[in-house]
């Protein structure tokens, strides 16, 4: 700083600033100083106690060289997680890759490279960058507050050594005053001095920057509440069915750390109806264009019912929580008997969509028939059989729709209480007695008198998502206040504008009783025009010459 | 001819247009030479012109705008007590004010009663064609949305449309400020790059939207993310010169790599060579990089933004703000890596050329989550259709 009127003295930024040497420090975003190489100087010592350990162990932790090799570090630690299949996001993924890769997953998953973003050297990475913010960011609180209140240095000697620096002669005796009122009415900060004035604008900067880094903080704290006290399950509801916000009514359900699952909101609802509509024509022909569920719902138990279609991007807003339409399929209505002729089932069974064009596969078991029946069924909305592809859908429409059933008897194992797949037919030890491909009204008369398999029609079937997140208002309002404050520290500039009155020295020597000789100059830290166009401004508001048109 | 067709053409002809703006880019390059001589220091040219004094008013560049006023100080000076020291001090201090070692500055101005210099004309008309292109770009993408009834960034192949229209528009806006002919190659050869790769392999012929899509935040949040891809762009084209410059000052310094033998000097030396030729047509590597600061410091934010605002949508459309989703991830690593490059700038030991990798670094991770992203993995971002 050779023109020992920088901001590097006695303005309370930090010891570290001096190192910067002759770097713009404008441009630096935020914990700018090098904190660590400034204090590591002072702790160099023969001898380290704990204390001094402590210490030391602080000062590395909370230097921007530290923070940058955490930044990237988490960076580089996410990144796995985007390529590998993760638990959280999609299980069945993580399980098919597990089996096609049995050399490499188990070390991968040990390594918790399924779960990175659970993963305790994920958290270790983000909790040591959000130590080393708070370890910069409150001393710089400190550091900003006296600032605030410092008096800006007074006005150099030599105003003309700044770059924008003006200078005239006037007989006016109060244009410092004017000065004064001018700048203070534009909410410069003034310093009065002697003969002179010193006034200093855009402390908003490092404002910002510390809201920005505060936000951070803060965005954590709420994505914390949302993990701690939210819940979120899934269910999938068939049209003309219900659904009431119990524990047991989810397909599958994750709780916070310290959530009460039996202390839901007690909404409940039914899905009315459920329509999906899909592309027709040109090369985008099957591709998804709306899908709307219609809801009758109850907040609570005794109160009324109301209607609410839902669809993706909106939800169903109920109880402090929301309901969210993210997936549908077809049930088709199937009515079995047995060989004695009785009925074993008559309902619709949930298919699930395994491609675009919505063939489904669905499983019926019953345990109850005489003998024990299970089906495999693939249930085709616009049915297809060709010797490549076997029997396929060619549109997720419901244009020709057909099920094609695989029958076997035998012992399904259902009897003996382990939990299976309601969507998966184990058939080791059953036998397959035929196959058919049925159409809506049609009955398949199993081979051997086993039985009947009635294609009755089909239904839709809608799932939600169902989440309470209790967090993410403060989660929001620390981003808006994080991008608040990151513009303001990243445009407003710090700035400076000095006003010194001399008396003109006649030409005898003595100074002139009423001639005034003016000097104005700014500073910003960056190239900016800012200041000079406010010297500028400042200049004609004290009837100084206009632009080029210096006088001395 | 369908509306969706004369959008086509457009994009055709702003195609041929970025072609022709590439070739004059291209010769305004080879032909340019901005040498010492070529390029009066801010300074020498107010000392040769005292009577140039004036604001060129189409520009805010404080060093265009302060020499003049310090001329008229110098030389207003010399007339009392003949001052070139105060001249000197002036100028020096305004050079560390600008926190460059204060050589070069952007190219100058032309002077009409000077003749232009080599490469100038090529340059103008450069900039002239990109202009045609860049409007015929937003001609079509105007006329894809008064086709399909929305925002014109509904698929991949709108989307890059978009993203192509950014880069350009992001540098014409800087064009405005100052003179960046020296980047138009660059930033045409992306822009024309981006047209060729959605033209060929992502055309999309539908009006209509997935149902994730159709949601007003897709205005916000993906417009926000597509001028946040221009201007990364722009930043990184800024960045890549910024090295060119900086290896070749180093090398005339004597500060650059040591000489190798074998095929690796060959390759090193072959490096500073080029460094070097390219060095000699670009501003200063100080300007140069306070110019990628500039862009990527006005990008960061909006990048937040863009981010924030997806989160907000993904709550509406999928039931939580964040999930970890590949976009996600990857919209949260470039954040990081910018995070990291204007920290980088501020950690002594790191401003420069480390600062500029990472940069760089965090540019090729924007590149991932736009293109890589949609390409290689499934998530949820994947609708998009490519």
């Amino acid at each position: 700083m050779s023109t020992g009127i920088g901001y590097g003295d006695g303005d309370g930024v930090g010891p570290g600033e001096v190192l910067l040497g002759d770097a713009t420090p404008d441009e630096q975003l935020a914990l700018t100083a090098d904190w660590g190489s400034a204090r590591r100087r002072r702790s160099v010592g023969p001898r380290l106690g704990p204390t001094g350990w402590l210490r030391w162990t602080w000062r590395q932790l909370t230097s921007m060289r530290t923070a940058l090799a955490l930044l990237l570090l988490l960076a580089l630690a996410a990144i796995p997680g985007s390529v590998l299949p993760q638990r959280a996001t999609d299980p069945l993924a993580v399980n098919a890759w597990i089996e096609r890769n049995p050399g490499a997953a188990p070390v991968l998953d040990e390594l918790g490279l399924f779960e990175v973003f659970s993963a305790p050297w994920f958290a270790a990475i983000y909790i040591l960058l959000f130590l080393s913010l708070i370890g910069c960011v409150l001393p710089r609180v400190a550091a900003h507050w006296r600032s605030m209140r410092a008096p800006t240095p007074p006005a150099p000697r030599r105003l003309d050594r700044l770059a924008d620096s003006r200078a005239w002669t006037t007989g006016d005796p109060d244009v410092l005053a004017t000065a004064e009122a001018a700048l203070r009415a534009d909410r410069w900060r003034v310093t009065p001095g002697q003969g002179s004035l010193a006034a200093e604008k855009g402390f908003t900067r490092e404002t910002g920057n510390l809201l920005f880094h505060i936000a951070l903080l803060l965005i954590l704290v709420g994505v914390a509440l949302g993990a701690l006290f939210g819940w979120k399950g899934t269910v999938i509801v068939r049209a003309g069915n219900g659904f009431a916000n119990t524990l047991t009514q989810y397909d599958s359900f994750s709780p916070g750390r310290l959530t009460a699952p039996d202390r839901l909101p007690p909404f409940s609802f039914t899905m009315t109806d459920f329509t999906a509509t899909f592309e027709r024509d040109g090369s985008q022909r099957g591709a998804p264009r709306s899908f709307a569920a219609t809801l009758a719902y109850r907040s609570e138990p005794e109160s009324a019912l109301e209607a609410r279609v839902v669809s993706v991007n909106s939800p169903l807003r109920v109880d402090g929580a929301k309901v969210f339409l993210v997936g549908h399929g077809y049930a088709p209505h199937l009515r079995v008997t047995d060989s004695t002729g009785r009925v074993v089932l008559d309902d619709t069974v949930v298919f699930l969509p395994q491609d675009g064009n919505f063939a489904s596969t669905g499983v019926v078991k019953s345990p109850d028939a005489e003998p024990q029946l299970g089906l495999q069924g693939l249930f085709t909305p616009t049915a297809a059989l060709n010797e490549e592809l076997g029997p396929h859908s060619t549109f997720p429409a419901p244009d020709d729709p057909a099920v094609f059933f695989s029958a076997w008897t035998g012992d399904l194992g259902l009897d003996d209480g382990t939990p299976s797949n309601v969507f998966t037919l184990d058939t080791d030890g059953l036998e397959q007695i035929g196959l058919s491909a049925v159409r809506p009204g049609e009955t398949w008369e199993l081979p051997g008198g086993a039985g009947t398999v009635e294609f009755v029609g089909f239904d839709r079937w809608a799932s939600f998502t169902i989440s309470r997140d209790p967090g993410k208002g403060l989660a929001l309002a620390a981003a808006i206040a994080a991008i608040v404050g990151l513009s303001l520290s990243l445009f407003v500039r710090r700035r400076r504008i000095w006003v010194r009155v001399d008396r003109e020295p006649g030409t005898d020597g003595t100074a002139s009783l009423d001639q005034y000789r003016v000097q104005v100059a700014g500073l910003t830290r960056s190239d900016s025009a800012d200041v000079c166009a406010e010297v500028d401004q400042l200049v004609a508001q004290l009837g100084g010459p206009t632009d080029g048109e210096d006088e001395r | 001819m369908t509306l969706a067709a004369w959008s086509n053409v457009f994009v055709y002809a702003s195609m041929a247009m970025y072609a022709l703006a590439m070739v004059a880019f291209a010769a305004s390059f080879a032909s340019a030479r901005v040498g010492p001589a070529a390029m009066p220091t801010s300074t020498r040219r107010g000392a040769d012109a005292p009577a140039k004094v004036g604001v060129d008013a189409d520009s805010d560049d404080l060093a265009v705008v302060a020499a003049p006023r310090d001329s008229a100080a110098g030389v207003d000076g010399a007339g009392q007590q003949e001052d070139p020291a105060g001249l000197a001090a002036a100028a020096r201090t305004r050079a560390q004010a600008r926190g460059a070692s204060g050589s070069r500055p952007d190219l100058p101005r032309p002077e009409s009663t000077e003749p232009l210099p080599p490469g100038r004309r090529a340059g103008n008309i450069g900039m002239s064609l990109t202009w045609v292109a860049f409007a015929l770009l937003v001609v079509a993408l105007l006329t894809r949305a008064a086709w399909a009834g929305r925002a014109p960034w509904g698929n991949m192949y709108e989307f890059s449309l978009a993203s192509a229209a950014a880069i350009t528009g992001v540098f014409l806006v800087v064009s405005l400020r100052r003179d960046v002919r020296w980047m138009g190659l660059l930033v045409v050869m992306a822009s024309l790059i981006t047209l060729g790769v959605a033209v060929l392999l992502l055309y999309n012929d539908s009006p209509q939207l997935v149902p994730a899509l159709k949601s007003y935040w897709l205005v916000i949040h993906v417009l926000a993310a597509i001028v946040a891809g221009g201007a990364f762009t722009v930043g990184a084209a800024a960045t890549v010169l910024y090295l060119a410059a900086d290896r070749a000052e180093r090398d005339s310094a004597g500060t650059g790599p040591k000489a190798l033998s074998g095929w690796r000097g060959s390759i090193r030396s072959a490096n500073s060579g080029a460094a070097a030729w390219v060095a000699a047509r670009i501003p200063d590597a100080a300007s140069l990089d306070a110019m990628a600061y500039r862009v990527n410091a006005f990008v960061f934010p909006l990048w937040t933004f863009a981010v924030i605002a997806g989160a907000i949508w993904a709550e509406d459309a999928w039931g939580r703000y964040w999930g970890w989703d590949p976009k996600e991830t990857w919209a949260f690593i470039t954040w990081l890596v910018y995070a990291g490059y204007l920290h980088a700038r501020a950690t002594a030991g790191w401003r420069g050329r480390k600062a500029a990798m990472i940069g760089l670094v965090g540019f090729a991770c924007f590149l991932i989550n736009f293109f890589g992203v949609n390409l290689f993995a499934s998530g949820l971002h994947s609708y998009a259709g490519v």
